[in-house]
């Protein structure tokens, strides 16, 4: 199915079963431990053994020997694999280093061995038996030293120039020109990286932990030279990716070069937790400097947004300017990104790569901006709103209801309680205060596919190789799939996971949820289509509901109509340019109170609410939980989340959970989250947006904005650890 | 984690006979800290001897008032015992701040005050680091060392202790009871039980070999407002970056130690008659001789801040 | 070549498996003696009760708890997230108290009770907890939430059994199930996907309390 026009009046719209906050349908496996991760397929590969990689010492240079020579004759173990032993190991276009070491070394903890054996503690005994000798050579840590020899990406649109900024940003009777820094980040999900891999023959079985099925055949097959044909993977659970699992990791390749090397015999490997942060992807750490100038009124009439990251040669950069393309007016703009060379692992995506760092820098700007003018920054963004792309007047968004947002948590927040002089509001220690920014994510759509059947029955049976990464796909497919046939939910089997089946959107980029729909919709329709022929209906007259398809005064239940045969259609939705004709994105307004402590500068944050306008809410229950988890992670961007670069040895220092922090329970308030009523015909034949990472835009800065509402300390340096706050506060005594 | 073999020891002196008989063995009671170092082989017992079943786990009073803990009383129990919750306030509040409710259920007393120090290039084995491999060099100096010590380093090491119960321990004068081998038994002062890093970074404590812990002994309660106030980068679950105990009487005379300073808890005796002059007196006194680093040096004036919210704690 | 770090382990050389293994370490019980090469793997046969069941397995002695019920006895609802007590996605409850089983041998735990997740419930007949988890949508990708919910299970009962927590006003004074007490004791269990406002609700369904803030 084509969608190249806007939707119209469809079966989606009646909103029986989408749009119900319904229960998870695989809700009760999660929480009775029966559903199975990668790692956990004794039901599929049973007596699997053990795969223990290890990780290069070094962060750059050249492995000059390897001798496993006693780790090989160490108990119970069965294989050593190496760059020397591996076979073909090339490097998938979506690399960008490979997953395996040898003889160059490209960053730290870079796999360069894995050893196999009869158990788990046999391997990783035996992996410490592996001796490297390495030449080490210098290497590039330090984005700052890096920054003026930054050049511009090959790749995107690394410059927008509209108007003449740097002439209207002179003439500007208020003027903002700060520099802000995010630090590299981490996905730090839960499920480490894991696969287990067995070989029947020339054929590969991958049961891992991953996003996108298809290209994980894709870049497997590249990996390991093999046909796409010959390569099958399931993915039914993935315990958590935030994009680090959107291509395959060394545990994959690793785990079949392993089992490949013992006969085909499944192997298992997961990444440890001390390795993930050095030998897989992160989030690159930003230098971003805004430029906003305005009249006296709020009006902007210039902004800049540059943006410096940096990443391995080959790699690319953090987008972070992307989102002041598309979110505020202004007649005189211009973004640039520029990429540094590094030598550290891997930099990619992280959820809302881009926005998410850009909004950190450009929503405080906007605070201190509103601060400047001595105006409300709820007013301020209003004023600024803009229902086109300010880039090309003419190309209007499908839907933006910005203003609505804004205007609508500011009332859920209590936003006019807010007193907007920092430093004012104090209980007992601590100093209180408030703090906002808009929420901006792109809409981004994919081409999805899936197989509906229907059994004799009665029963709707979908197939798609999406994934549902926590973020509700198996049950917003039910609940798409019941609608269409008009059948109650847990009438519907959602089969996902699995690269046999027809290839979806996967998960990521907020895409997945909408595309991955209307998949299921495009497929639904031919299977409504084939039963209207079979029955001899007119497919302009159908009805399906309650279990029956109806068409004139005829009443035929969906179990006869499959007949014993039963009845099935595939089909996928391919979007046309609907994307490119009008700008698609979500919207958003977060609020926040903080609590800072006058004495230590520990902040607290003790209410977040919001309101999002993200098209359909296919399932309220399950995007709502998206926001909050997004909101959760935007916490952490603000207070806490910094790997740490060692800039002598290049590496990140602080690679596990004690030392990297992520929120806990109690870094966490109740989180307000309201979804404006809305639809999108533009986005959809669901009528839905993406709504998986909207709720991390944003929300870092409102709490910055809040910090500084609360103690009147402004840290343009992410994250706002105590030793920042307290810097700025007078003395205790 | 190097293969060992494993035997429950019965008595603790036949634990400290077995541990001095056997090569490369260590004791296990929780294990939350020697398990966590041997799957990264920074902890490598060829023998462990389980103590767990030894009659170590009850809290008793002393003949002189105080408290007699057995060295296996967990974190949880010691926490919720109702004569340290009443008495020993301080002490029950440092443990509650500590590492995470599952944690605490299994660590032990004794484990806890023997748990090592948490430098990321400690625990980073591709790393320099004098205390894991002594003469290698400090990798910390010159590195990430935003949570490490200020005060008692050397060039050698820059750690600090970890632990928030022993600060806590330190505060209420507590004496560590042990046996050796031979059985002979001896009480340490908890001041004296923690080593300064020197040039010998690699051994923490005045332990010998073999000599196993049995009990912390706490003198009889000194009254007092009782707080423990830990400062950390997130709400819960977090090494502290800095922490004071204390236990300030009414007439605003008391007693301080500090966490997250040293290689050990941290009190300058002398510096607590500086306490009714208020927190920069004190702070000054307790911090004099510090060695900071660009990204720690934070810690001076957070302890200041810190001993002044306790104080106006107190007071209140 | 890079100097810039000034170590003499960090020039070309020989590093094992990445490492630089340390055969002196801390405060050592007994006198350091060589190693042998190889020592032989150790096992040990140790009776589990798990779930009410006694279970007798085989293990090696470096065998934690959470590996011997996930990969000896193939109970995988227990989960390791990262293997040294600092997420809490492996937490069951042993003789009645929640502990992180990655760091525990399963040596150690000869005749204990414990309970899993499979313990709790099952699809057909869910756990309260497990109820109110998926009622109040407690989890997203659902590698923390067995962990989570044995957590719930248990701090409950700790509240129940008088023990206090950080988040308790007055030491001395018996605990309450507030959403701060909830929030500090669940602490221990991290759930990336930020399903922590959810969980809270869950639990305090399960207590009958209300939320506070």
């Amino acid at each position: 199915m084509k969608f190249d026009t806007p939707a119209t009046t469809n079966p989606i719209d009646r909103m029986k079963v989408v749009g119900q906050p319904v229960d998870r349908i695989d809700g009760k496996r999660k929480t009775t431990g029966t559903a199975r991760y990668a790692y956990e397929r004794n039901d599929a590969a049973p007596s699997a053994v053990y795969g223990y990689i290890v990780g290069a010492a070094i962060a750059k240079g050249r492995i000059e020997r390897i001798d496993f020579a006693e780790a090989k004759a160490a108990p119970g173990v069965l294989a050593v694999v190496t760059h020397e032993n591996a076979g073909t190991v090339a490097k998938a276009q979506a690399h960008t280093a490979r997953m395996l070491a040898g003889p160059d070394v490209q960053h730290f903890d870079q796999a360069v061995a894995i050893v196999v054996a009869s158990t788990f503690e046999q391997a990783r005994a035996a992996a410490k038996l592996v001796r490297v000798t390495y030449a080490r050579s210098a290497g590039k840590f330090d984005l700052a030293a890096e920054r003026s020899a930054a050049v511009k990406p090959k790749d995107g649109k690394p410059d927008t120039a509209i108007g003449d900024f740097a002439g209207a940003f002179a003439k500007a009777p208020v003027k903002l020109d700060q520099t802000y820094t995010t630090p590299d980040q981490s996905h730090a999900m839960m499920e480490p990286h894991a696969t287990t891999a067995a070989w029947t023959g020339s054929k590969l079985t991958l049961w891992t932990s991953n996003q996108m099925l298809n290209w994980a055949v894709r870049d497997m097959s590249k990996t390991l030279g093999i046909p796409k044909e010959d390569i099958h993977v399931l993915s039914p659970f993935v315990g958590g990716g935030f994009g680090s699992k959107l291509w395959i990791r060394s545990d994959a390749v690793m785990a079949a070069l392993a089992s490949r090397a013992i006969g085909g015999k499944p192997v298992k490997v997961a990444l440890t937790r001390p390795q993930i942060m050095n030998n897989t992807t992160h989030r690159p750490a930003t230098i971003q400097r805004l430029r906003i100038g305005a009249r006296k009124d709020g009006t902007i009439t210039a902004i800049a947004h540059e943006s410096w990251s940096g990443d391995l040669p080959g790699g690319g950069p953090e987008t972070a300017p992307n989102v002041t393309r598309l979110l505020y007016a202004g007649a005189n703009r211009m973004t640039a990104t520029r990429l540094a060379t590094l030598d550290l692992p891997e930099g990619n995506a992280m959820r809302a790569p881009g926005e998410a760092v850009g909004l950190l820098a450009l929503e405080a700007a906007m605070d201190e901006l509103a601060e400047t003018l001595k105006m409300d920054p709820v007013q301020l963004r209003i004023v600024n709103d803009t229902q086109v792309d300010p880039e090309s007047p003419k190309r209007a968004f499908s839907h933006r209801d910005l203003v609505g947002c804004l205007r609508t948590g500011a009332e859920r927040f209590g936003w006019n309680k807010r007193n907007p002089v920092p430093g004012q509001v104090r209980e007992g220690r601590w100093l209180i205060g408030m703090g906002m920014a808009s929420a901006f994510r792109d809409n981004v759509t994919m081409k999805s596919g899936a197989r509906v059947g229907i059994d004799k029955k009665g029963v709707v049976t979908v197939a798609t190789d999406m994934t549902d990464i926590g973020t509700g796909s198996y049950t917003i497919i039910g609940q798409t799939a019941a609608e269409m046939m008009g059948v109650p939910l847990d009438k519907v089997i959602v089969l996902l996971g699995d690269s046999s089946f027809p290839v979806s959107s996967g998960s990521g980029g907020q895409w997945g949820g909408n595309s991955s729909t209307a998949g299921v919709y495009a497929a639904c329709s031919a299977l409504r289509d084939s039963v209207a022929r079979k029955l001899g209906f007119d497919p302009t007259d159908i009805v399906f509901e309650d279990g029956k398809v109806k068409s004139g005064n005829r009443s035929v239940s969906l179990a006869e109509a499959a007949g014993d045969a039963g009845l099935s259609a595939e089909d996928s939705i391919e979007f046309g340019d609907l994307t490119k004709t009008y700008a698609q994105s979500t919207f958003g307004a977060h609020f926040v109170e903080v609590a800072v402590d006058s004495a230590t500068g520990e902040v607290r944050v003790r209410r977040m609410s919001g309101a999002f306008a993200a098209g359909r809410i296919l399932n309220p229950k399950s995007a709502r939980s998206q926001v909050i988890g997004a909101m959760t992670m935007g916490v952490g961007a603000a207070l806490m989340e910094d790997a740490v670069v060692d800039k002598r040895f290049g590496y990140f220092v602080n690679h596990d959970m004690a030392e990297y922090h992520v929120p806990v329970h109690a870094d966490v308030p109740y989180q307000d989250v309201f979804f404006m009523d809305e639809t999108d015909a533009k986005s959809s034949p669901m009528k839905a947006k993406g709504v998986g990472e909207l709720g991390i835009c944003g929300v870092g800065a409102a709490v910055a904005n809040a910090v500084y509402n609360a103690c009147g300390v402004r840290i343009r340096e992410y994250p706002l650890t105590l030793d920042k706050v307290i810097k700025g506060m007078p003395p205790v005594a | 984690m190097k293969a060992f073999t494993f035997e429950r020891a019965k008595t603790a002196s036949a634990a400290a006979a077995a541990a001095v008989r056997t090569p490369g063995a260590k004791f296990i009671a929780g294990g939350t800290n020697l398990l966590d170092l041997m799957k990264l082989q920074i902890e490598t017992p060829q023998h462990l001897i389980d103590v767990n079943g030894l009659d170590l786990d009850t809290i008793a009073p002393t003949s002189d008032g105080g408290l007699r803990i057995g060295a296996l009383v967990r974190n949880t129990d010691l926490a919720a015992d109702a004569r340290v919750r009443k008495d020993y306030g301080v002490l029950s509040r440092a443990l509650v701040s500590g590492a995470s409710g599952q944690l605490r259920n299994k660590a032990t007393t004794a484990g806890n005050l023997l748990q090592r120090t948490r430098c990321p290039y400690f625990y980073d084995t591709t790393k320099p680091c004098n205390k894991r491999q002594p003469g290698s060099g400090c990798a910390a100096i010159g590195g990430f060392n935003r949570n490490l010590a200020v005060m008692g380093t050397s060039d050698a090491c820059i750690a600090t202790h970890p632990s928030d119960m022993a600060v806590a321990m330190r505060v209420l004068d507590a004496t560590v009871e042990t046996v050796n081998s031979a059985g002979q038994t001896r009480a340490i002062p908890i001041a004296d039980f923690h080593r300064l890093p020197g040039t010998t970074p690699h051994i923490e404590t005045a332990l010998a070999p073999g000599e196993l812990i049995t009990a912390v002994t706490l003198p009889k309660p000194i009254g007092g407002t009782h707080i423990y106030q830990k400062v950390r980068d997130r709400a819960s679950y977090a090494f502290a970056l800095v922490s004071v105990a204390a236990v300030v009487q009414p007439d605003g005379r008391g007693r301080l130690a500090f966490g997250g300073l040293a290689h050990k808890p941290w009190r300058v005796e002398a510096a607590e008659a500086q306490l009714p002059k208020g927190a920069k007196a004190t702070a000054a006194a307790v911090l004099a001789g510090a060695r900071t680093t660009s990204q720690n040096a934070f810690k001076l004036p957070l302890i200041e801040r810190t001993i002044h919210a306790v104080l106006e704690e107190a007071k209140a | 070549m890079n100097s810039n770090d000034g170590f003499p382990v960090s020039r070309r050389g020989v590093i094992a498996g990445g490492v630089a293994t340390a055969t002196l370490t801390g405060t050592p019980v007994g006198a350091q003696v060589a190693a042998p090469q190889q020592t032989p793997p150790t096992t040990m046969p140790v009776t589990l009760k798990v779930n009410g069941r006694n279970t007798l397995i085989e293990v090696d002695t470096r065998t934690t708890l959470l590996d011997a019920l996930r990969e000896t006895m193939k109970l995988t609802g227990t989960k390791k997230g990262c293997d040294h007590g600092q997420c809490g996605a492996c937490t069951v409850i042993v003789e009645g108290r929640r502990i992180n089983s990655c760091l525990t041998l399963a040596v150690m735990h000869e005749g204990d009770s414990i309970t899993t997740i499979e313990g709790l419930g099952t699809p057909e007949k869910l756990h309260a907890m497990q109820a109110a988890f998926v009622k109040h949508d407690g989890y997203q990708c659902g590698y923390c939430t067995p962990g989570q919910i044995c957590s719930a299970v248990a701090t409950l009962n700790e509240i129940k059994e008088g023990i206090p927590s950080h988040a308790t006003g007055d030491i001395a004074a018996k605990p309450k199930v507030t959403t701060a007490e909830l929030q500090e004791r669940m602490s221990g269990n991290i759930c990336r996907c930020g399903a922590y406002s959810n969980i809270i609700d869950a639990i305090h369904d399960v207590a009958g309390t209300e939320r506070m803030a």
